[in-house]
Order: C-alpha cells, then structure tokens, then sequence
C-alpha cells in the first residue's frame, strides 16, 4: 500500500510563507540597505559609506531630527508608562476583584481605541482640544497617545494575569499578607513579564503613530514620524533612508525584547515563583 | 478573549470590592479624551462651517447635504445626487475589500502552514510574520514607495536581468494601495486563522480522505467550514483599518485615488478646510465601521448560542 499522505501538507503552501515572508522583508531589507548608498542619487548605487547617517546625526536637518526624536522619545515613555500604570490597575479590576457593576461593560470600553478607525480618533481629538480651547502641542499629544496604548498595554498584561491562580494572593493573606503587600509581594513580581512585554509594546505604537499625532501636533510641534512624513512630502531623500533605518532597529530591538519577556512569562508558568 | 475569563472559570476575587476603583482611570481616561470627543464630532458635524476653521455654532445638516446632494454653484438648483464624495467612499470600500482579499490568498496559506509546523518552530513562524507590523507603519509605506517606483530598484533589476523593456508602473495605481494595505494589516489576517487552524482537529480531514475527497475538496468542503470563523475574523481586522487608511493611499496612490482618509484630512488641512464636512465624513465612516463589527458581534453570538 502506498504511503499514507500528509494530510496536514498542502502543495505551495509553502512556497506561498515564503513569498509572504519576501514581501514583508524586502522593503525594509533594501531600504537598509540604500541607506548606507555612497551617492546623492537615490536610485545610483555609488558604494557602501555612512555619510548619510553622519548626515542625519550632524548635517543640515541633523537639529530638526534630534528635536522630532526627543518629543517622540519623551512622549513614547510617557505614554507608555501612565498606561501601563492605567491597564495593570484595569487588568486587575477585571481579572481579580470579582463581579461588580459595569464589568462586561468596561472590556468593551478598554478595546474601543482598537475599534474606533484612527483616522476617526485624530479628528475627534483636535475637535474635542479645539472646542475646549486647549493648547495643542506636545501635551495634547501625550494624552491622545496614552489613550491608544492602553489597550495595547492591557493585553499582555491581562493574558499574563489569567495564567496565574490567585492562590499565591491568597497564601499571603492567610499569612496576614495586607491586600496591598498581596499585590506589591506577590501579584506584581510575578506579572512582570506580561507588564514589560505591555510596556514595550505601547513604546512601540506610541513611536509609530503618525495619524493621530499628525492631527493633534499643532504647529512647530513634531515627532519623528511626522518630521519624516513632512520630509518625504519632498521627495525621498538619502538621509530619509537612514532615519528609517535607525528607527527600523529600534522597532525591531522592541519587540525582541518583549517577545523574551513574555517567552521568560511561559517558562516561569510551571515554576511561577521563579526559584529554581 | 484575553481578559474576559478569570481563573480557570472561578472568579478570583483577592480584590473583591476594589474593583469600580481599580477599573476608574481606564473609564476617565477613555471616556473623557475618546468617547467625549466623539460625540462633540458628531455636534460638530451638525453644526455650521467657520472659513478659517472651526465652526459656528448654529445646527445645520449642511454637512450631511452636501456630502449626498449636488444643489449647484449658487445652491438654488434642484438638488441632485452628488456622486463624487458616494464615489469616494465606494472606492474605499472596494480598495479595502481587495487588500483583503489579497492578504486572504497570501495569509490563508501562510497561517496554514505556520500552524501545522512543530510546536516550537511555531513561535519562530508567527514571530518573523509578525515583527514588520511593529516597525513604524509610515518607515514601511515609504519603503514600499521606493521599492516600486518607476525608477526604483525593483524595475532596475528587473530591467537589468532583461525581464522587461520597460519599467513597470506601480506607484500611483489602485495596485499600489493595495499592496501597501496588505503590507500595512497583513498579520491581522494571519494571526486569527492561525489561531483556528491550531484548534483544527485532523480526524475531520482523516475522514474526508477515508471517504475518497481529494485535497482540494478536504480544503473547500471541510477546513474552510471549520476555520471559517478565523477567516472572518482576519478579515475584518484587515478590512476595517484599511477602510479608513491614509498613509497607503497617500503616499502610494498619489492624488487620483484618494481615499477616504485623505478626504477627511483634507478638511483639517489649509484654507480648503470644512470641519463640519470632515467631522460628518468621519461620521459616516464611523457608522460604516459600527455596522460591520456589529454583524460580526451578532453572527458570533447566533453561532456560540
């Protein structure tokens, strides 16, 4: 009899992964690499060099680029922090205080920032700051970023949270552990992957965010991504190319990280008080 | 859903009492800088347009009107359909639909095989699939803008190996925005059908096979039905936020395709600006974007029940 095929294998399936996986990388690949292009041109290959990141990091713009950074940086941790804060305090409201009222309701109101297209979201914003005659600038902007990364906080945080039985919590009370100390000792300790793994997630979208920040930003305000957008308006440049790059690695140095913080979660599911 | 089931079914309740307390920042926050603003746009999309931005206060259905009639230049003529900002939407739509389903034929496939490898390649899989979404969405628009201009390295090669005369136009077309919307959502696609397609119990193709299907109908008549929850579900987290995408059709569209990201931004943008225009177009895809996920909620809810 002949062998039993592999029901699970379909033909060209994977030829199709790898395509995919080509059609994801490639840009980015070739962008990094013209990035490091000895030449003005954009499309002339003139060899390998770093002008243009010299360029970015000393040259004309080099002052516009370093200020966009440091908004984004600030806001990014800004953000990222208050709503780690706001999702850990909402992980735990959902997940360890039982029933009580407006529960069901709150999931759908932390996931409605997901929901709610960002074009929406950015318009909204700059009418709600214009009808109350706020200021817009970079404060304007760190609000509308904290409200965009809490969900994306609160997922890995709450996905962390389930997987652990509150006896822990519980053993510490029966210890006369206070609710709090049960928190601070036990609970947090043991949730930290799930809130570095949110952290860096809401790091990540808070500096990619251009939409909303490009509605929000009012004016002389920037952040990298609309400092790159503005420039690009123009044509793309050499130097463009090399910003990219950076911030390509920054992304990618994110995710790294909270993708270990949450395989460094798994391994300690088995072993959740981390002793070996 | 993560967050939705406490522990192992049992509510914990360590903090039981705390919980109106602990769930309050998320509510004022939300609340008061997303759901406050959304309905003062919606105020505003009633009311009537300043010149230089802005509105006047004084109710109006201006927006609406001239959203879906035609009056003429002086606005004294027999009100007609306006076709140009219906035309607009309807491109959207189509634009979304066919990144869709573009990322439907790529993402299917991949999610599929990704899903029947070992465990711990799995994890690997999904990752390498998954790190482009978290790079800066407008880093990777502009990169696909550069690969595929006309005189972009993509055409270079191509034109260098002999494969074609000339270069290839991409940038500016509908394929374009296609592309860059599939580039932009794909592991929304890929994501929730790998998530079916790990639950997917064998046995059912084990039988199909002992009933003499051949591959393909096992794929039709018996995977797809049984994953076809996933299926939805990427689709439409690929199609909701292309609906309302603007990077995409902006830098890769150029000005004949525009989308209706780009009609709203232009009505917060220069001296062309109309805030009750643009607040009732983001109504309207508000609404369009509602109705959607309502279905879908519905359709969840009919078939668990």
């Amino acid at each position: 009899m002949a062998r039993k095929p592999d029901l699970r294998r379909f033909p060209g399936f994977l030829a199709v992964t790898l395509l995919c996986l080509f059609l994801l990388y490639a840009p980015l690949v070739i962008v990094a690499i013209y990035s490091f292009n000895d030449s003005p041109s954009i499309t002339l290959w003139g060899g390998v060099s770093l002008r243009w990141y010299e360029d970015v990091f000393w040259g004309l713009e080099a002052d516009k680029f370093k200020r966009a950074a440091i908004n984004s940086l600030t806001i990014a941790a800004a953000a990222a922090t208050t709503a780690t804060v706001i999702a850990t305090m909402a992980a735990t409201a959902m997940l360890r205080a039982g029933q009580f009222r407006g529960r069901s309701f709150s999931f759908g109101l932390i996931s409605l920032p997901l929901m709610v297209p960002e074009i929406v979201t950015a318009v909204a914003t700059l009418i709600f700051f214009s009808a109350i005659g706020f200021q817009t600038g970079i404060l304007s902007i760190l609000i509308a970023h904290i409200v965009f990364c809490i969900p994306f906080a609160y997922l890995p945080i709450a996905a962390r949270m389930e997987g652990i039985e509150d006896v822990y919590e519980q053993a510490a009370q029966d210890l006369y552990a206070t609710k709090w100390q049960a928190f601070r000792l036990i609970l947090l300790p043991l949730m930290t992957p799930g809130i570095v793994s949110g952290f860096l997630l809401a790091f990540i979208i808070s500096l990619d965010d251009f939409i909303i920040t490009n509605f929000v930003k009012g004016a002389g305000v920037e952040t990298l991504p609309t400092a790159i957008f503005g420039a690009v308006k123009q044509g793309i440049k050499p130097n463009i190319m090399a910003i990219s790059t950076l911030l390509l690695m920054v992304s990618i140095t994110f995710v790294t990280l909270s993708y270990f913080a949450g395989r460094m979660g798994q391994n300690r599911k088995s072993n959740p008080t981390g002793e070996t | 859903m993560a967050g939705l089931g406490p522990t192992g079914g049992r509510a914990a309740r360590t903090y039981a009492g705390r919980g109106p307390l602990l769930i309050l920042p998320a509510w004022v926050i939300i609340g008061i800088f997303l759901v406050l603003p959304i309905l003062i746009m919606a105020t505003y999309s009633f009311l009537t347009k300043e010149f230089r931005g802005g509105v006047i206060w004084e109710p109006t259905l201006a927006a609406y009107d001239q959203f879906f009639f035609d009056r003429g230049l002086f606005g004294d003529e027999q009100p007609k359909i306006e076709w140009t900002y219906i035309l607009i939407f309807w491109r959207s739509i189509w634009q979304a639909g066919l990144a869709t389903l573009l990322c439907l034929l790529i993402g299917f496939p991949t999610a599929w095989f990704i899903a029947t490898r070992p465990a711990h390649s799995r994890t690997v899989w999904l990752f390498l699939i998954t790190v482009p979404y978290w790079v800066n969405l407008l880093i990777r628009t502009i990169s696909m803008k550069f690969l595929i201009r006309d005189n972009g390295p993509m055409n270079q090669w191509l034109l260098n190996a002999g494969l074609i005369d000339e270069p290839i136009h991409i940038i500016n077309t509908n394929l374009a925005v296609q592309l860059g919307l599939f580039y932009s959502y794909l592991p929304f696609m890929v994501l929730p059908i790998y998530a079916a397609v790990e639950r997917y119990n064998f046995a059912l193709s084990e039988a199909a096979a002992d009933l003499y299907a051949s591959r393909w109908v096992t794929l039709t008549q018996v995977i797809i039905p049984v994953v076809k929850p996933g299926i939805i579900a990427g689709c439409i987290l690929v199609f909701v936020p292309s609906l309302g995408a603007f990077l995409a059709p902006d830098l890769l569209g150029g000005a004949k395709n525009f989308m209706i990201g780009s009609l709203i931004e232009e009505q917060f943008k220069g001296a062309a600006g109309n805030w009750p225009f643009g607040a009732a177009a983001a109504m309207i895809l508000l609404s369009m974007v509602l109705i959607v996920l309502i279905v879908y909620a519905r359709n969840q809810d009919r078939e668990s029940a």
